[in-house]
């Protein structure tokens, strides 16, 4: 009700085209300036660079066993990752948004840790927890369990980097939605699995899909943490940025950005999934005022 | 279905939304609860559906205990005050899902499902939008969806927690009188929740008013309109003038304290307390008799059928507000600034807790 007064206030004026039109030149050039130097021309000179001996080259480099390795483990740890956040997220979000109880400023808190520490921290975090010389580690190693070093550790370190994508993404849009449809569902005879299948994912399905996008895009492309837990192991525990990196390290810069331009690939696929998500995540807020 | 409510206290941390509330519905009525905003009704109407616990108290509908029973087992009809319409579903989904959540044993076939659905959308005229999705709905046309969401499963109860008070007036209007016609259709105990007393007077059998979590009143409409049980009644139904007032020796006495009455005042001779006295209540003449008060007239305004004037009168120390009828406004041939004689006699006073 207050939003429509303040809407009629007064009427609306487009600054920009009162503006000087020298002031809006320059500010667009600026603009544009900015994204030829920072996007434009890094992403031309990633696939220049690839291509820059040849398709022949690019290919060999991307076919290579060691790096179709690579590729294989960053889908891999994705796939088990993602959806663990999703589920992660899912759940946390409902508990965050539609309860209230002791200690949830601080679980709010908490869920931007991943944001705040530094990568490389988290990995040494997970080291020092798991790695071979802790008491749980060599356990587990007793057992024949490696997690340090190995794909496993890999996984936990991707898990805690991207779990704040999901939630971070969902609490806000379920926070909106109330949870008067649920009490509706409750009321006419829908319970638990019903309820959530029925009413909550169906509100939520945009903003879960579009967390989801955010979360594969950051397993991807997740360098520090990874870094410190896998060991650089060629063939084993190496992802596609930690491969990009040790060739770049060995100079061979051409195979170096061939697999960096999968990233680049990878990236842009994203960019546009998540730019289809944002279209119809807007039609999921509500509405009612 | 019957419903009995027994001694329900709520409290919220540092406040009392419900103060040991205890009201019976006798099936198939429809009352209205009536208070001002935030006096606790939505939080009652939660806890006869189970959507919320009461601290003390229980809820028993037609004989049986439900206190403890989960939302989701209560069979209770609600319909919330702001739709809650299922956003991704269709008109008809929406309307089907009590059916099509029942447990396989229960659940209707397809084809009872579909009719049940589409006998209730005709039943709240909106068959035509079977296909429709609620943000493609107007306001009015989602709450009559709503209410035949809630009426599919048969509910024990119907309650409707403000239903159209986010509509606009004439729509309200319209709603109101239509969903009085259904009540007497189809007969569901329903508690009906507003804070507008308008609403509750056209729209109940009977009225509870509500303040602060606590029961002040209840009655038909005419009982609590005519015969206000207190100050709070009063002042909530519809308009009134509020004076100070007086007993004097077994006498009511409106106006300011006159000089030789302040001493009485002051050996407690006199109660003081309020009076209220409703417009339509007020006469007015251009001949004295009796205790009038003389005044003049300040203001002269046209509202619908009747005539509002206001009245300044020595002793008042706020204008009067009486209603005349078009006819005798016409008869009397009243005018701006000229002087009256006003007759308060329908006037009643209010002196602490008790009436006279
Ligand atoms: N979940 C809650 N937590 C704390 N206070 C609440 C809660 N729900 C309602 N209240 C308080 O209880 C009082 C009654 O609320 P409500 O039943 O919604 O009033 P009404 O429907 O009559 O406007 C209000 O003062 C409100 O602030
Ligand atoms: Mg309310």
């Amino acid at each position: 009700m207050q939003q429509r007064q303040n809407h009629t206030a007064s009427p609306s004026r487009t600054p920009a085209k009162n503006d000087p039109l020298a002031v809006q030149a320059v500010l667009i050039g600026l603009t544009l300036l900015f994204f030829a130097g920072f996007i434009f021309m890094p992403l031309a000179l990633v696939f220049s660079q690839a291509l820059s001996k040849g398709w022949q080259l690019y290919i060999d480099a991307i076919r290579e066993p060691v790096a179709l390795e690579a590729v294989k483990l960053t889908l891999l740890t994705a796939s088990i990752v993602v959806p663990i956040n999703a589920v992660f997220g899912v759940t946390a979000a409902w508990a965050i948004s539609k309860f209230s109880f002791k200690g949830k400023t601080l679980l709010v808190s908490l869920l931007d840790l991943p944001f705040a520490v530094s990568p490389v921290i988290a990995g040494l975090i997970f080291v020092l927890l798991l790695g071979s010389r802790t008491p749980f580690g060599s356990w587990l190693g007793d057992h024949g369990i490696k997690i340090i070093f190995a794909t496993p550790g890999i996984v936990i370190a991707t898990l805690f980097i991207t779990f704040p994508f999901v939630a971070r993404e969902l609490i806000p849009l379920m926070e909106s939605q109330g949870r008067e449809e649920e009490e509706a569902a409750i009321t006419l005879g829908a319970g638990g699995w019903r309820l959530f299948r029925m009413i909550t994912l169906p509100n939520i399905g945009w903003g879960l899909m579009y967390g989801m996008v955010l979360c594969t895009a950051r397993s991807i492309g997740e360098f520090g943490a990874v870094s410190v837990v896998s060991g650089h192991i060629r063939g084993m525990t190496n992802t596609i940025p930690l491969h990009v990196e040790i060739l770049y390290s060995e100079y061979n810069y051409t195979a170096s950005f061939a697999v960096a331009s999968i990233l680049v690939f990878l990236a842009l696929v994203t960019i546009g999934v998540k730019t289809a998500l944002e279209q119809r995540l807007e039609g999921s807020h509500n509405t009612r005022h | 279905m019957s419903i009995e409510i027994q001694n329900i206290t709520k409290r919220f941390p540092g406040y009392t939304a419900l103060d040991n509330i205890s009201l019976k519905v006798a099936t198939g009525e429809l009352i209205a609860l009536l208070g001002p905003s935030g006096c606790g009704k939505t939080t009652l109407l939660r806890i006869i559906a189970g959507l919320e616990t009461a601290d003390v108290g229980s809820i028993i509908l037609e004989n049986r205990d439900t206190t403890n029973l989960p939302a989701r087992s209560k069979n209770v009809g609600f319909v919330f005050q702001h739709y809650a319409l299922f956003r991704r579903l269709n008109v008809f989904d929406n309307v089907a899902f009590g059916l099509t959540v029942k447990p396989a044993s229960e659940r209707p076939s397809k084809q009872d499902i579909r009719d049940r659905v589409m006998h209730l959308l005709k039943l709240v005229q909106m068959d035509w939008a079977a296909k429709r999705y609620p943000s493609q709905l107007s306001g009015g046309q989602r709450q009559r969806v709503a209410l035949a969401r809630a009426l599919a499963v048969n509910p024990k109860v119907l309650l409707l927690d403000e239903p159209f008070s986010a509509l606009d007036a004439k729509v309200r209007q319209e709603l109101r009188r239509w969903l009085r016609k259904l009540h007497d259709d189809i007969h569901v105990t329903s508690i009906f929740v507003t804070h507008d007393q308008e609403e509750a007077l056209e729209l109940a059998d009977r009225i509870v008013v509500i303040n602060k979590g606590k029961i002040e009143q209840e009655g038909t409409p005419q009982e609590v309109y005519d015969h206000p049980a207190n100050s709070f009644v009063y002042n909530f139904l519809g308009n009134v003038n509020v004076f100070h007032g007086r007993v004097r020796n077994g006498k009511v006495v409106l106006g300011q304290p006159l000089p030789d009455e302040r001493r009485e005042l002051n050996g407690h001779e006199v109660k003081t307390g309020q009076a209220f006295i409703r417009p339509h209540d007020i006469g007015i003449s251009k001949i004295r008799n009796g205790n009038d008060h003389p005044g003049v007239i300040r203001d002269i305004r046209l509202t619908g059928s009747q005539i509002t004037l206001e009245l300044e009168s020595a002793g008042f120390d706020t204008p009067i507000e009486a209603e005349i009828s078009r006819e005798t406004w016409r008869n009397l041939e009243l005018s701006k600034g000229e002087e009256v004689y006003i007759t308060l006699d329908k006037a009643r006073v209010f002196t602490g807790d008790f009436e006279i």
